[in-house]
C-alpha cells in the first residue's frame, strides 16, 4: 500500500498523481490556488476548471462513502481506495502495483511503459478481461474502476497496433517487445503459420534468447524448453536447431529483426479477429487490421474493405454496420451488417475499428464529437497516430537502452514463476536509466513513498519550469498554448493524453537524468522544442496555430485586436498550410482523414482504392511505380493546416472524378493550384516555400516541391493586397516535404469593395438569414471582438459551366461580393460581409445592412487541385441539376451546393460546400475547418476535394488603427 | 517481400505428363473439337524442351495414362508452394485418378505432401493463382469453397481469397502471373471483373497487363538468375494482338510455345506443368525484406 500522502495526492488528481505529489505537501494545505500554480506546461491542456472539478467530485464521493470519518484538516483529503493491479507483461512475468481506484488507464499504462523502459509506446496497450472473459482494451482516458467492474484487477500488457513495418521502429527494445507479443500470438495459434515458418521464427527466437548455438553450454535438449508452435513436434525442434546452428554471430537484435521481417508477412499478422455472422447467419470472422476490415469464412478471405472504402462504421445492439462507398458500377452506398454475439462484442469491434482506423489512416486523432450534438458513443482514439508516433520516434536519440532478454518464461516447460526473477528483471531494466535508488523503487511501481516524493518534487519542478520557460521562449510554445486555448473545453481526450505525456516526461527525466541535471532528457527536449515533434503538438490536431502571441491565454479577448496593429508581421501567421507529401500510398492521409484537403491526398486515396492494381499498359512496372509514388522510401503523406485566426471561413469544393477510362491514377494531384484572390496573374512555378515570419523559424518548414499555380485575382476595387508570401527553402528534412503558405491581405476600404461586388451576385439566399441567428447570439456577448465574416469562393470551372448557381451571401450583415476572374480560366469569388461590432440581434436588420461600419481585414486562401485545370471550362456542359442544402450548428453554417452537369458525355457532380464559421475566441476554427473537411470527405468519399478556400475576415478595431 | 519477389519465378524442377491417345476423344472440353493427338504431342515435346533447356529445369515426366485422358494437365492435380505440395481433389470426377502419380512424384522429390481428402472439397490447380504474396482461388465449376478452405489451411502463411469465376474453365484461363507483382489478364468482362475482385481483396499492390485475348493471358513466368525475366507465351499465330501487348514488357525474354491442340481441350500453358523450387524451402524467409509497402 502506498503511504498516506502518496495516496492522498492520487486521490486529488487521479490522472496525474505525479503532478500532485509534487504539489501535495504544500499545495494540499492551500489547494484552492492549486490550479493557478500549475506551471503553464502542465496546465496547458488541463484548464483550472477541470482540476477543480476533480476535486469537487472527489469530495462529493468522499462525503457519501466515508462520511463517518473525521474530516482531515487538509481540504480534499480522504482515504483513497487503493487497488492492486497485476499486469501480465509480454515476457509472461507479472508486474504489480498499487493504484488509487480512480486512477485512469493512462497512468497505469505509463507506469508500465516506464518500467519497461519503452518509449515507442503508442503501439501498445493494456487489456483486461470483462465479465464474459473477453479481452478489452483499457481506455486510457477512463478510470480503471469504471472499466474493470468485477474481479481482481488483472491486466495484460499487449501490442495493440502491429506496425506493418517493424523495421521502422526506432528502437530495438520496442522490437523486442513486439517479438514477445508475436511469439505468444504464434504459440497460441492466433497467428497461424506453416511448419516452415514455425521453424524459422523459432530459430530466430532461440538465437535472440540464447545466443549462438553451443551444445556444450546449452545442453542437448535446450530446444524443447522453448515453445515455438501450438503443436510443437520433435521434428520442428530439430529443424529449429538446424537453423539455429547457422546463425553464429547474429546479435539478439538482428535475430529479432529477422523474426519480425518474417512474421509481418504472415497474412494474419496484426489482424484482430472477431466472431460474427453475416446477414444470412453464416459464421464468419471480422478481422481488423492496419489496412481495413477483412471478412473471413474459416480461413478464407471472402471480402475485404480497405479503410478508404468504408464510409462509416457503427453498431446498434449486437449489430455492427459498415457503410461502403459505392463501387465502380454502383450508384449508391451500401450498408453491410454483421451480427455479433452480443452488444458488448459489437461495441468492442466498433471501438477497435475506430482505433485502428485512426491510428493507421489518420494523421492525427479526431476530436470526439461534441457533447451536445452527438448521439452515439463519444469514444474516439485519443492516442497518437502512427504518423505521429513515427515522427516522435525519429527523435529518439537516447543510446540504445540495455535490456535483458529474459528467457520467455511463459513458454518454458518448467515454470518457476516466483516473484524474485521478475523483480530482478525489472531492476535490470531500470539500471541504465535510473541513477538512484529512489527511482528504482518508483519504477517498480510498488510504492510511492514520501521520501521519493520530496525528491521528485524538486526534479519535477525544475523540469516544469524548464517546460514553461520553453513555452515562453519558443514559438512552438505559443502553438501549444494556442491549442490549449482552443481545446479547452472541447477535447477531453486530448487533454488526457497531453497530461500523460507530461507525466511520463517528468518521470522519465527523473529516472534518466543525473541527479544534478534537472529537466528533460535529450529526447524530450527535442520533442518539446519543436512543434512538429513535440509530444503535445503531436497529439494536437494537425491544424496548429502558429500564432506567436503569448497573450492568448491570458487575454484571449485581446489577441485578435492586437493583430491588426502590425498586420504584416503578426497576421502573416494567420494561416499555415503544410503539406508533407510522401508517398507510401496506403498509409497516407486519406480521404477519411480530417485534413485530407490536399489533392495529393486525393491521389493517394485513389491509388489505394482504385490503383491497387496499377495499370501498366505500355509501361514497365517499375516506371509506373515510380510515377505513382513520389518517393517510395518515404512514409506518408500528411497534410496539415494551421489556421490561427479566430475567424475564418472555408469552402470546400468537391469534384467528382469521373472515371473516364482505365487510367485511374492521375498524377495531377501532385499539382496544386493556389489561388489568392485578388492579384492578377497566374504564374506557375516550382515551389518550395514555407511559411514564416517570425521567430518560429524552425522545423515547421519543410520543402515541398510541386507545381503550383498561384492565381491572384483582382478585385475591382479593393485595396487588398497579398503580401507576406514568403518562400523559404528548408533543408530540415529531406524526406519530408512540406510547404507552407501564408498570405495576408489587408483591406482598408471595405465598403468600396462591397459595393462593387454586390452587384455581381446573382442570387441571394434568403435562407441564410435565419441560420445566422445563432451566430448572432453567439456573438452578442462578444461585440468587441471582431465579428467574423465569411465568404467563399468558387472556381471558374464551376462558374462557367453553370453560371446559374447562386452565390450566396453568408452574413447577416453581409454583402457578398464577387470579383471577376482574371485572364486564366479561374475565378475566385469573394464575398465580404460586414458586421457591426456592437449589435446584431436583429437579424433582418442586420441582413439588410449594406454599409459596413467596421473595417475588416480579410484573408482568402484557396487551395485547389490542378484537376480543375485539366477539366477546363472549354465545354461548359449541360447543367442537369442543382441542389442546395443548408445545415447549421451553433457556430457554423454549412451550405452545400450540388450540381450535376454533363460535359462531353461525362457526367460530373460538383459539390460546393461553404461553411461559415462565425466566431470568436470560443470557437476553434482550426478544428472546425478540419471537421468540415473531414465531414465532406466522409460524406462524399468518392469525390475529391479540388479546392479549399479559406477566407477570413477580421475586424480592425478602431483603436488599433487601420492597417 | 523482397525475398518473396526475388524468389518469384525461380524453379528447379518441373513435373509434366505424357499425352494419352484418349485425349483426342475423351478429354473434357468446353466446346466440341477435333484434336490431333500427334500434333498435340509434338507441341508438348516442344514445351518440355523449353522447360528443360531454356529454363534449365529438371523435368520429371510422368507416363501418360490412357484411362486418364486429361492427365497431361498436371497443374490441376497439385498446388506447390515452397516445400509444400497440396494434392488436390479435382473437380471433374474423371480426373481424380490423376493425383496418384503426382503424389508419388512429389514425394519422390521430398516435398512436404498434403492430400486433400475431404469428400466435399474440390479444387483444380488451374483455379489457384499464387502471386508470390498470396493466393487467389477461383470458385469455378471445378473448385468449391471447401477446396479453397483446405488450401488456406495448408498454406497458412498466406492470405487466401476466393474469386468467383464466371466464365472460362479456371481462374487461370484468363490470367496468370507475368512477373513479381504483375498480373496478366484478359480483356473480357468476366476477366476484368475477377481482377477487380482480386484487387479489392488484396493488401498488396499489383500491376496488371491486359491482353486482348483471355487465353493469351495464361503464360508461364520464370526468373532465371542469369537470364532474368522469361515469359513463355502462346504463339503470335494464335494471338497476334496479345503478343503485341506482351512485347511491351521491357527486359523480358519472350518465348513462344504453340499450344493450339491443347487449347482445344481447354489446356493452357500453365496447365501442362507443375513447377517446383526445391531450393526455395525456407530460404525466402531469410533475407530481410524492404519492399513491404504497408
Amino acid at each position: 500500500m502506498t503511504t498516506e500522502s502518496g495516496a492522498d495526492s492520487e486521490a486529488k488528481q487521479p490522472q496525474d498523481n505525479k503532478e500532485t505529489e509534487k504539489k501535495k505537501t504544500k499545495a494540499a494545505a492551500d489547494s484552492t490556488p492549486l490550479p493557478e500554480q500549475l506551471p503553464a506546461a502542465v496546465g496547458h491542456s488541463t484548464p483550472a476548471k477541470k482540476e477543480q472539478e476533480h476535486q469537487e467530485e472527489d469530495q462529493t464521493s468522499h462525503r457519501s462513502s466515508i462520511s463517518h470519518l473525521s474530516k482531515s484538516p487538509l481540504r480534499g483529503v480522504k482515504k483513497p481506495k487503493i487497488m492492486q493491479c497485476k499486469v501480465t507483461l509480454l515476457d509472461g512475468s507479472d508486474y504489480t502495483l498499487d493504484v488509487e481506484k480512480r486512477t485512469k488507464g493512462q497512468l497505469l499504462f505509463d507506469k508500465i511503459c516506464d518500467s519497461l523502459n519503452l518509449l515507442e509506446k503508442d503501439y501498445f496497450g493494456i487489456t483486461y478481461k470483462d465479465v464474459e472473459n473477453q479481452k478489452n482494451w483499457l481506455d486510457p482516458s477512463k478510470e480503471l474502476k469504471k472499466q474493470v467492474k468485477t474481479g481482481p484487477w488483472n491486466f495484460a500488457f499487449n501490442v495493440k497496433f502491429y506496425p506493418p513495418d517493424p523495421s521502422q521502429l526506432a528502437e530495438d527494445i520496442t522490437r523486442y517487445y513486439l517479438c514477445l507479443q508475436l511469439r505468444d500470438d504464434v504459440v497460441s495459434g492466433r497467428l497461424p503459420c506453416s511448419f516452415a515458418t514455425h521453424t524459422v521464427l523459432g530459430s530466430y527466437t532461440v538465437q535472440s534468447e540464447l545466443g549462438d548455438y553451443d551444445p556444450e553450454e546449452l545442453g542437448s535438449d535446450y530446444i524443447s524448453e522453448l515453445r515455438f508452435a501450438p503443436n510443437q513436434t520433435k521434428e520442428l525442434e530439430e529443424k529449429v536447431v538446424e537453423l539455429h546452428k547457422t546463425y553464429k554471430g547474429m546479435t539478439p537484435a538482428e535475430a529479432e529483426m529477422h523474426f519480425l521481417e518474417n512474421a509481418k508477412k504472415l497474412s494474419m499478422y496484426g489482424v484482430d479477429l472477431h466472431h460474427a455472422k453475416d446477414s444470412e447467419g453464416v459464421e464468419i470472422m471480422l478481422g481488423v487490421c492496419a489496412s481495413g476490415l477483412l471478412i473471413y469464412r474459416d480461413r478464407l478471405r471472402i471480402n475485404r474493405f480497405a479503410w478508404p472504402k468504408i464510409l462509416k462504421i457503427s453498431y446498434k445492439r449486437n449489430n455492427f454496420y459498415i457503410k461502403i462507398r459505392p463501387g465502380e458500377f454502383e450508384q449508391f452506398e451500401s450498408t453491410i451488417g454483421f451480427k455479433l454475439p452480443n452488444h458488448r462484442a459489437a461495441k468492442r469491434l466498433w471501438k477497435v475499428c475506430v482505433e485502428h482506423h485512426t491510428f493507421f489512416r489518420l494523421v492525427s486523432p479526431e476530436a470526439p464529437p461534441k457533447k451536445l450534438l452527438s448521439l452515439g458513443s463519444k469514444f474516439r482514439y485519443s492516442g497518437r497516430t502512427q504518423a505521429q508516433t513515427r515522427r516522435a520516434s525519429s527523435q529518439i536519440i537516447r543510446p540504445a537502452p540495455f535490456f535483458e532478454r529474459s528467457a520467455s518464461k511463459r513458454y518454458t516447460m518448467s515454470r518457476s514463476l516466483d516473484g524474485a526473477p521478475i523483480m530482478e528483471n525489472h531492476e535490470t531494466l531500470m539500471k541504465d536509466s535510473a541513477t538512484d535508488g529512489a527511482a528504482k523503487v518508483f519504477a517498480k511501481g510498488d510504492i510511492i513513498t514520501t521520501v521519493t516524493t520530496e525528491e521528485k518534487k524538486g526534479e519535477e519542478e525544475k523540469s516544469e519550469q524548464e517546460d514553461s520557460k520553453m513555452d515562453q521562449e519558443t514559438p512552438d510554445a505559443a502553438a501549444v498554448r494556442g491549442l490549449r486555448h482552443d481545446t479547452k473545453d472541447t477535447e477531453p481526450p486530448v487533454e488526457v493524453v497531453k497530461h500523460q505525456t507530461n507525466i511520463s516526461e517528468l518521470k522519465r527525466s527523473f529516472l534518466e537524468t543525473d541527479s544534478g541535471a534537472a529537466g528533460l532528457t535529450e529526447w524530450e527536449k527535442r520533442l518539446s522544442s519543436s512543434p512538429a515533434h513535440s509530444p503535445r503538438a503531436d497529439e494536437a490536431p494537425m491544424i496548429e496555430p502558429l500564432d506567436l502571441q503569448d497573450n492568448k491565454d491570458e487575454q484571449p479577448a485581446e489577441d485578435e485586436t492586437e493583430k491588426p496593429v502590425e498586420p504584416k508581421a503578426t497576421e502573416a501567421t494567420g494561416y499555415l498550410v503544410k503539406y508533407v507529401v510522401d508517398s507510401v500510398v496506403t498509409e497516407g492521409a486519406t480521404s477519411s482523414g480530417p485534413r485530407g484537403i490536399s489533392p495529393s491526398t486525393t491521389v493517394d486515396d485513389d491509388v489505394f482504392t482504385d490503383g491497387t492494381l496499377r495499370e501498366v499498359e505500355g509501361k514497365t512496372p517499375d516506371s509506373e511505380g515510380l510515377m505513382v509514388r513520389v518517393s517510395p522510401g518515404a512514409v506518408r503523406q500528411e497534410v496539415t493546416q494551421a489556421i490561427i485566426d479566430k475567424k475564418g471561413t472555408l469552402i470546400i469544393l468537391k469534384e467528382e472524378k469521373v472515371d473516364t477510362g482505365d487510367k485511374e491514377i492521375s498524377l495531377t494531384g501532385e499539382k496544386e493550384v493556389f489561388a489568392l484572390p485578388r492579384a492578377v496573374d497566374a504564374e506557375k512555378f516550382d515551389l518550395v516555400l514555407s511559411s514564416k515570419d517570425k521567430d518560429t523559424g524552425k522545423e515547421d518548414v519543410f520543402a515541398f516541391e510541386s507545381h503550383m499555380t498561384l492565381i491572384k485575382t483582382v478585385g475591382p476595387k479593393t485595396d487588398m493586397k497579398a503580401d507576406d508570401l514568403t518562400q523559404i527553402k528548408s533543408t530540415d528534412s529531406p524526406k519530408k516535404a512540406m510547404a507552407s503558405w501564408i498570405s495576408e491581405e489587408t483591406k482598408a476600404g471595405a465598403s468600396e469593395f462591397i459595393c462593387t461586388t454586390t452587384c455581381e451576385i446573382k442570387e441571394t439566399k434568403t435562407s441564410d438569414g435565419p441560420q445566422q441567428k445563432e451566430n448572432l447570439f453567439n456573438l452578442e456577448g462578444l461585440a468587441q471582438f471582431k465579428q467574423l465574416k465569411t465568404h467563399l469562393t468558387q472556381n471558374a470551372v464551376f462558374d462557367s459551366s453553370s453560371s446559374s448557381l447562386e452565390v450566396s451571401t453568408l452574413g447577416w450583415v453581409s454583402s457578398p461580393g464577387k470579383t471577376s476572374a482574371d485572364s486564366e480560366q479561374k475565378a475566385a469569388e469573394t464575398s465580404v460581409t460586414e458586421a457591426t461590432p456592437e449589435k446584431d440581434l436583429d437579424v433582418s436588420d442586420a441582413a439588410s445592412k449594406e454599409m459596413p461600419v467596421v473595417h475588416t481585414e480579410t484573408k482568402t486562401i484557396t487551395y485547389e487541385s490542378a484537376e480543375v485545370d485539366t477539366n477546363g471550362d472549354v465545354d461548359p456542359g449541360v447543367l442537369l441539376s442543382a441542389q442546395t442544402i443548408t445545415s447549421e450548428t451553433t457556430s457554423t453554417t454549412t451550405t452545400t451546393h450540388i450540381t450535376k452537369t454533363v460535359k462531353g458525355g461525362i457526367s460530373e457532380t460538383r459539390i460546393e460546400k461553404r461553411i461559415v464559421i462565425t466566431g470568436d475566441t470560443e470557437i476553434d476554427h482550426d478544428e472546425a475547418l478540419a471537421q468540415a473537411i473531414k465531414e465532406a470527405k466522409e460524406q462524399h468519399p468518392d469525390m475529391s476535394v479540388t479546392k479549399v478556400v479559406v477566407h477570413k475576415e477580421t475586424e480592425i478595431t478602431p483603436e488599433e488603427g487601420e492597417d | 517481400m523482397a525475398s518473396r519477389i526475388a524468389d518469384f519465378g525461380r524453379y528447379t524442377h518441373a513435373i509434366v505428363r505424357g499425352i494419352p491417345a484418349s485425349l483426342a476423344k475423351e478429354a473434357l472440353r468446353s466446346c466440341p473439337s477435333e484434336v490431333d493427338v500427334v500434333q498435340a504431342r509434338r507441341e508438348h515435346e516442344k514445351y518440355q524442351e523449353i522447360l528443360r533447356t531454356t529454363f534449365g529445369l529438371e523435368v520429371v515426366e510422368l507416363p501418360a495414362d490412357e484411362s486418364l485422358p486429361d492427365c497431361v494437365f498436371v497443374e490441376d492435380a497439385a498446388v506447390v508452394c515452397g516445400d509444400t505440395a497440396l494434392i488436390t481433389r479435382p473437380g471433374a470426377e474423371s480426373r481424380r485418378g490423376e493425383t496418384k502419380a503426382m503424389k508419388e512424384a512429389l514425394e519422390a522429390l521430398n516435398m512436404n505432401v498434403v492430400e486433400m481428402t475431404d469428400e466435399n472439397a474440390t479444387l483444380d490447380g488451374g483455379d489457384v493463382l499464387f502471386t508470390g504474396q498470396e493466393f487467389f482461388v477461383g470458385l469455378s465449376k471445378r473448385t468449391n469453397q471447401r477446396g479453397a478452405e483446405i488450401l488456406a489451411d495448408v498454406f497458412k502463411d498466406y492470405a487466401v481469397s476466393t474469386v468467383p469465376v464466371q466464365q472460362g474453365l479456371h481462374l487461370k484461363s484468363f490470367c496468370s502471373m507475368g512477373g513479381p507483382g504483375l498480373i496478366l489478364v484478359g480483356s473480357s468482362e468476366p476477366a476484368q471483373k475477377a481482377l477487380k475482385i482480386m484487387q479489392q481483396m488484396s493488401d498488396h499492390r499489383y500491376d496488371k497487363l491486359v491482353v486482348p485475348d483471355d487465353l493469351a493471358a495464361n503464360c508461364i513466368y520464370v526468373n532465371l538468375p542469369d537470364k532474368g525475366h522469361m515469359l513463355l507465351h502462346s504463339t503470335a499465330e494464335m494471338f497476334p494482338e496479345s503478343l503485341k501487348v506482351l512485347e511491351q514488357l521491357k527486359d523480358y525474354t519472350l518465348i513462344a510455345a504453340s499450344n493450339k491442340e491443347k487449347t482445344k481441350v481447354d489446356g493452357a500453358l500453365t496447365c501442362c506443368s507443375v513447377l517446383i523450387n526445391k531450393k526455395a524451402n525456407i530460404s525466402r524467409f531469410i533475407t530481410p525484406c524492404t519492399m513491404w509497402t504497408r
